[in-house]
């Protein structure tokens, strides 16, 4: 039947399925036609955008940092940054991702309303990636099409309130109020952070604001510039390692590109052939070179985060729209910057101690690496280390003052450095080898969830992910209301 | 000159800007201003003449510091309706 064949096509094709959650959100609130055709184009033109942003990124930058670190290091280096590994996944698993974000946020708003957890997640980048980490590992426990929707729909919504849930504790003493709540994974990182904060609350007025601090490196929050940076710095590093390596002379003048392709002794060199200037006229100065795939990555990001803005843009107002008619008194989880306010300075402090964090962490895991274990590097990335370090400086500020903004988001820093080491096994056997997953709620899941599906498969993973969606309903039923209890005194 | 393009601003144009967005659209709605265009976007894309009102949270002020002070808004909390409300009626000149 065409018919039929026509409408698998139509809902196996990620973009048109992005479009449609769209649609579908804007026709439940009730808007006009001519939102309805402009939200759905916008979301679908969002997703073809973050595909090309995918492609450019790996041909303009990704593939040769990964053969050039290979060359210069005989190990593999790994960038954090959820763009892109999201970009990448997206390919296999566009059509799980979307299908499991959109069910993800139906169960968010079932478990704000009938369990303790009155959260409502609208960090809606960090939905998408996560949807797409759970489509990655799942599919790893051999879970496909409708059990793979089902579970990762229920993990998807289960860390969606988990994480506002752990940290709220320290993010009320940071608002001053409990009316919002924080919605971004890296929330485990954060939590970790308060703790250790905690072990200097007997110095908690002696605050990070009380200090002058200068703020010229708040130029960082600015993605673009910070990830162009990062990128510069490592490859200006790692290309001067392979070059004085011999990486430049490795392949004799005048090849032309078709022995180079074919030559099996060049096979992983074949995204440098710029770089050593194979079958061109001119010659491309190593230091050169390495600039502009620097920025190129950043190019590549930014071309991403633009499609992945013109895809939330329409579905979170729609997902807030419901929620908040559904679960009237739900709390709204909103990105790391909402806590940046309160503690300007602390943002800086949290965003330096905990990339010292993540300098001291890419030594040790080189040493393991050396000694003890093969084991990926994970780089310590600007934008990890400056958001999800500044909010963790942030907590620990909230908690412990000064010191404790200091050691919380030192070892934040370390943790989002071993985490992402630790789960890299799961992602390299899905062929995801040079990119991983940054903050840490994400490394958090992968490590408990990527860990089951390697051992239990099929139905019964299903059933473990649906048995932790129903935990927080069945503790509010079953438990008693403590909460409830102390307002009725 | 009439306020027709309003752009709000964060680090990535993903989360924060998107709520001070939404935020904007019930202000707005609540004043009885319409017609008025309301988008989101990172602080690499502020540049004189891109929006008629530029809006940002006070982390973020020294990055719109080439804006004239009648063509932004800066908030100290981004949640906060009623000081949306108050510095927004005053662009508008309600």
């Amino acid at each position: 039947m065409p018919v039929v064949e026509f409408f698998v096509n139509v809902l196996s094709t990620p973009a048109i399925l992005v479009g449609l959650v769209a649609l579908l959100g804007l026709a439940l609130q009730g808007k006009p036609v001519e939102d309805l055709i402009k939200g759905t184009l916008k979301t679908i033109v969002g997703f073809l955008v973050l595909s090309a942003g995918a492609g450019f990124l790996q041909t303009g930058s990704l593939l040769a940092f990964g053969e050039i670190f290979n060359f210069a290091f005989d190990m593999q280096g790994v960038v954090p940054n959820n763009e892109a590994v999201v970009s990448l996944a997206l390919g296999e698993f566009g059509q799980a991702t979307a299908i499991i974000m959109c069910v993800g946020m139906v169960l968010n708003i079932v478990l704000a309303r009938f369990s303790r957890f009155n959260y409502i997640f609208l960090t809606g980048h960090h939905t998408l990636y996560m949807a797409a980490m759970l489509a990655i590992i799942l599919h790893v426990g051999g879970l496909s099409g409708w059990m793979l929707y089902i579970s990762g729909a229920c993990l998807l919504a289960l860390i969606m309130v988990l994480s506002p849930a752990y940290c709220q504790p320290t993010m009320r003493k940071v608002t001053g109020s409990d009316s919002v709540a924080l919605g971004h994974f890296g929330g485990a990182g954060y939590w970790l952070a308060g703790m250790v904060g905690k072990l200097f609350a007997s110095d908690r007025e002696n605050s990070t604001e009380n200090i002058k601090f200068s703020k010229r490196l708040i130029f960082l929050r600015d993605n673009t510039v910070s990830i162009g940076l990062t990128m510069i710095i490592m490859f200006l590093v790692i290309t001067g390692v392979a070059v004085s390596r011999g990486l430049l002379t490795l392949v004799p003048a005048g090849t032309t590109a078709a022995e180079f392709v074919s030559n099996p002794q060049y096979a992983g060199l074949q995204h440098l052939g710029d770089l050593l200037n194979i079958g061109t006229e001119t010659t491309t100065n190593w230091i050169v070179w390495a600039f502009t795939r620097g920025l190129s990555f950043a190019g590549g990001v930014y071309i991403i985060l633009s499609g992945v803005r013109l895809i939330i843009g329409e579905i979170v107002p729609a997902f807030k729209g419901i929620a908040q008619k559904l679960v009237p008194g739900a709390k709204p989880a909103i990105d790391c910057p909402i806590a940046f306010t309160y503690a300007p300075n602390a943002v800086i402090i949290g965003f330096l101690s905990s990339f010292v964090g993540g300098i001291l962490g890419l030594l040790i895991l080189g040493v393991i690496n050396a000694q003890i274990a093969a084991i990926a590097l994970i780089l310590p990335g600007v934008v990890p280390h400056f958001f999800c370090g500044a909010t963790a400086g942030v907590f620990g500020n909230a908690e412990g003052g000064i010191k404790g903004c200091i050691a919380g988001s030192f070892v934040h820093g370390l943790l989002i450095t071993f985490l992402p080491a630790l789960c890299m096994p799961v992602f390299t056997l899905m062929g995801f080898t040079s990119a991983t997953f940054s903050d840490a709620d994400f490394s958090i899941m992968a490590l408990i969830f990527g860990n089951v599906a390697l051992n239990v498969q099929g139905a019964v993973l299903t059933g473990i992910c649906v048995v932790c969606f129903c935990l927080p309903i069945l503790f509010n039923l079953v438990a008693p209301k403590k909460a409830e209890e102390k307002k009725a005194e | 000159m009439a306020i027709q393009k309003i752009l709000c601003c964060c680090g990535s144009g993903l989360g924060s800007s998107l709520m001070v967005e939404m935020q904007i659209q019930d202000v707005l709605n609540e004043l009885g201003v319409s017609g008025v265009e309301v988008e989101h976007s990172t602080v690499s894309d502020v540049t004189p003449g891109a929006a008629d009102l530029f809006i940002v949270a006070r982390d973020l002020e020294d990055f719109i510091a080439d804006i004239p002070e009648d063509e932004k808004i800066i908030l100290s909390n981004i949640l906060d309706k009623d000081e949306m409300k108050e510095k927004l009626s005053e662009k508008f000149g309600l």
